[in-house]
Formats: C-alpha cells, structure tokens, sequence
C-alpha cells in the first residue's frame, strides 16, 4: 500500500474518531496529528502529557515505574525498597533487563526485589517503624550495599507516612546513603513525573556528596554517559565506542551503574544524554549548578552514530576529532556488510512504532538505514518538547499519536497495513494474533542490544527474522483462505 | 511567578525553559541586554511575553530566575 496522503491520513483519523462520545472525541482528536515537517513547534499540532481518559486502555505506567523501574532500579549496588504493598515491586521485578556485572544478592542487587510488604495493619498504624526495621535487616543481610532507596507506592503518599525522617536517622546510624523517594503512584499522569521526581531526589541527597573534594582524578576527557539504562547491554555497547574515540565514560546513568560513578558525574566535562525524556532534569541541573554542558545524541543506526560521534567530538580537541572519524572508519566495513546483507530484505517495508519516550524518534534512523520506513510514530508519555524533535525525524504525512489507546492503534494498523509493528508487551499479541510482525521494542524483545555499530547488527538481524518470518504465511488456517472460501461457495451453490 | 532556566543554545540564542510546564522556547528579544543593564521585558518564539527583574549586570548563564508573565493586550 503506497504511503497515504494528507487528505487520507486525517480521513483516517476522523474515521477512528468517529466511536467515541462527542466529548471524548474532542480530547483524543488534540492527541492525533498529521506530521507537517515545516512546524517548529509541535504544540501547534498535537497535544501532550495529559490525563489519559476513563475508559480507554491506556498503555501508561505510573511515577512509581517511572523512578523505581527507569531510573533508580538499575542503580547496582544500591538496594531499592518497594515501599508499600508487595505487588509493585514483585510484578515489575527484573522486567526491564537492565544488564550488569556483580554478584547478585553479594554487592548487586539489580533483579532482586526488596519490598516493605504492607499490610491492612501498617495502613492503619504507619509503616516507619516497618521501614526503620527493613533497613536495619538490609544492613545486616546485605552489608555490601552502598546505599539504600526508598521507592514511595501509593499508600505512603495517601497515610502519610514521614520516610524522609526514617532516611536521615538511619543516614546517620548506618552512614549510608539512603534516599526516600516520593514517587507515589498517583502522581502525575504517567511515569513521566516519575522520571522527573527521581531525578530531583538524586539532586537533592546523591550528586552533591562529593562537592568539594578533589581526590577524584579527572581529565579533560570525561563524560557521563545519561540516560542509557543498559537494556539488553545497550551501554556497554555504547561505551565502547566512546572510549575507542579516545574519551573516558566516568558514570553510566543508570544502567550498570553505581552510586560512587553519579557522585563522581559533576567532575566531567560533558554530558551525553541518550534518553532525554527521562534525565534531562538532572543534566540542565548540573549545567546550571556544575556548568557542564549536556548534549543529546543517538546511537541507533551509523548513519545516526556518525553523526553523534561527530557532535560529541566537536566538545573537545582534535585528538578526539580524529578518534571519532577513526572509530567511524574501524566499523564502515561492518555495518556496511550489514546493510549490504539485510538491506534488500527490508527494502521498503513500513513500520509502525508506539514506544516510550525516546525511541520513537530515536529508532526512525536505524529503520532509514535498512532501507524501511516509518509512517507512524507515538509516545507513550512525552511532552510538548519531545514532539517539537520528533517533528523533524518523521517524514511529511505520517502519523503522530501521543498515549494512542488500544482501540486507536488497531484501527490504525488495520488501515495503515504496516509491515512491522514495534511497540511494548501490552499490544505484542494483539497483533500477532492479527498476523502482523512485531518486535517488542521497550528490551528488544529478549535480544539486545541495539546502541551502537555491534547493537545496529543484532537489530538489523532481529528486524529481518520477525518480518521475513515463513510463520506469518501460515497465520490464517487453510480452509480460510480467499481461494479455499469461494470453491466452498461454489460447492454450495 | 514561574521559574525559568535559562541556557544558551548551540547557536548562541538564549531558550527560555519552565519545567513545569514543558515550555521551552528561544528568547526572540529582551528588553536590555547591555553588560550595565539585563532584563526586563522578554518575548518568546512562540510570542508570548515574560518579564524578569532588572539587573545591573548580565547574569551567568545558565541560571534559574523567576519571571513574570506579561498578559496579553
């Protein structure tokens, strides 16, 4: 199906409009765009970070997935209490595949779940004595922590329990880090605030530790490494080729990361944040406080790759100027092997994504590279300025859906007919059992990772076993095919 | 009274950023912008004004003020 045009794609948009109540069509129409590349800013065509309505099926998270899950969760060498009732904790637990090296349950605790386990009685009474005890257990049953976080749930917030008080008596028993979080579920509209609230708690008990102390060694290569949570190794295959370009990554925020490398963060030189959505609070906080500047770059695809090395490279001198076109040059053969390999399977199939906060226009490039495209891209919970950057990526007339509901999205698919579907888990089977490829792009769908020249490899191979897949041939059962239906009708008649 | 961080963009203009509110915007021009004389009225790509007291000299950059903002006529 040829790509549609502007007058189609809003008749399509109308069309799917047209089941809900007046009322609610009028708030989901301000959530479907039509990308218009020639916009600057994207509040002129869509509408964003807003309340999900009652009654649709929203595939949002709350602020306490966004702390506890994104950004604190794959902090290694902290423990991370659900504080609160067992199930947020326990069902959301190692689901992010936030790799690292470590002894779990030793000196990491990335896929162990500690929780406060509140019951009706700590409801009634207030859970700080609960939590005093919790971490004093945690002191002695895991004494290698290097700190403890208190990830707030709903009920703290609602009983008004007082866990900053608990964090700094027991800071000062135990002489450890420990960070209450007031990432209570309810707030917000989505796991946005709790990206949000998480980094505040890191500005306001973590970074500024280490303020005035010069022991650390530094160079004037250092960087920081934002907003890569390692996913299937993402960073890893991120961070070498940053330090192949001749730079030092000090701390890796927060995939296989640690407490000491974001105490050590204010002491680089620059800033690079992948995930933008969910830690550019803490890099403008340390621009203004610590004067390092930040930058945005994207590793998925070379033709993205080469790029960002080259603006990551214009920060500093000549040395690593060269190191960029040398790490470029190293790798050419690889990937151009790569797309030389996987690109005439790909040619031309289109793709649909509905991702997070930073891959639906994060991935656009790595699609560009192997030859696909994509004609419709939404966030779950990014903001006016997400959209603002997105506008750009996207070609002139594709489709723009910001916390698009189930319904939404299957009509949307039915129309549009895209080759390949990438999106989280919640919609995988949905589509699968309509017979469209999928790849679940939230952890790459148990494989990984994706970042950099070796990651560009495995997604390209990935794409090209989900698309090119002889199962999809074999989805609909023999006797339903076209021809098998109208012999039936023959034989009838 | 919003606060509002102020950085400079690559290109040297100045954006205008309120975390509550996701608004981040270039300044398009600001009322004094001379190394005696910073502040004042202010407006946004998007035309809307704000208005930040004046100082006696140019502030370091970044930084977070607060501003008012200017009601439309």
């Amino acid at each position: 199906m040829a790509a549609l045009t502007r007058e189609e794609t809003e008749a399509l948009i109308q069309e799917v409009l047209e089941i809900y109540p007046e009322k609610a069509q009028k708030d989901r129409a301000k959530h479907l765009a039509i990308n218009d590349q020639s916009l600057e800013k994207a509040n002129k065509c869509i509408t964003s970070n807003r309340k999900s309505l009652p009654g649709v099926m929203t595939i949002r998270g709350c602020a306490y997935a966004g702390s506890k899950g994104v950004v604190w969760g794959p902090i290694k060498d902290m423990i991370h209490i659900s504080h609160g009732p067992v199930g947020c904790g326990q069902y959301s637990r190692a689901g992010r595949r936030n790799y690292y090296v470590g002894t779990t349950g030793v000196n990491t605790f990335g896929t162990m779940n500690f929780t406060s386990d509140f019951t009706e009685k700590d409801i009634v009474f207030g859970g700080d004595k609960k939590l005093a005890k919790l971490i004093d257990e945690i002191e002695v049953l895991f004494p290698l922590n290097k700190g403890i976080s208190i990830q707030s749930e709903c009920p703290i917030g609602l009983i008004g329990d007082d866990i900053e008080a608990v964090s700094k008596v027991k800071t000062k028993e135990h002489g450890k880090t420990i960070v209450p979080v007031r990432c209570e579920g309810f707030r917000g509209v989505s796991q946005s605030l709790g990206h949000h609230i998480a980094n505040d708690a890191i500005r306001d008990w973590v970074l500024e530790k280490r303020d005035g102390d010069d022991s650390f060694q530094t160079t004037p290569y250092d960087v920081a490494v934002i907003g890569d949570y390692n996913i299937g190794g993402d960073a890893w295959a991120s961070r070498t080729l940053l330090e192949e370009m001749g730079l030092r990554v000090v701390a890796q925020w927060s995939g296989d990361g640690t407490i000491a490398e974001i105490e050590n963060t204010p002491k680089v030189k620059l800033n690079l944040i992948h995930c933008y959505r969910s830690m550019n609070y803490i890099a403008r906080h340390m621009e203004e406080k610590y004067s390092i500047p930040w930058i945005e770059y994207n590793f998925f695809g070379p033709t993205k790759i080469a790029e960002s090395l080259r603006r990551i490279a214009s920060y500093f001198d000549d040395n690593i100027k060269e190191g960029a076109e040398r790490v470029i040059k190293r790798y050419e053969a690889e990937f151009t092997a790569v797309i030389e390999k996987y690109k005439p399977r790909l040619q031309g199939k289109k793709v649909m994504l509905y991702i997070g906060g930073l891959r639906p226009r994060h991935v656009i490039g790595a699609y560009e590279d192997l030859g696909m495209e994509v004609v419709g891209t939404g966030y779950e919970f990014a903001h006016n300025d997400d959209y603002d950057r997105t506008i750009k990526e996207m070609g002139n007339a594709t489709l723009l859906y910001d916390d698009v509901t189930g319904y939404e999205f299957e009509e949307f698919v039915k129309k549009i007919k895209p080759d390949l579907i990438g999106s989280g888990v919640k919609e995988k089977y949905i589509f699968q059992k309509m017979g469209v490829p999928f790849r679940q792009m939230h952890s790459w769908d148990y494989s990984g990772p994706y970042h950099g020249y070796d990651g560009f490899a495995i997604f390209a191979r990935d794409m090209d076993m989900t698309l090119n897949n002889p199962c999809w041939k074999n989805i609909r059962a023999p006797w339903k095919t076209q021809d098998a239906g109208d012999e039936a009708v023959k034989a009838v008649a | 009274m919003p606060s509002v961080m102020l950085r400079k963009r690559e290109d040297g203009k100045l954006l205008f950023y309120v975390p509550k509110k996701d608004l981040e915007e270039t300044i398009e021009s600001i009322e004094f912008d001379s190394p005696d004389k910073w502040g004042g009225e202010v407006v946004l790509g998007d035309g809307s004004r704000y208005f930040f007291e004046v100082l006696d000299t140019p502030p370091p950059i970044p930084i977070t003020l607060q501003a008012k903002r200017v009601s439309g006529e």
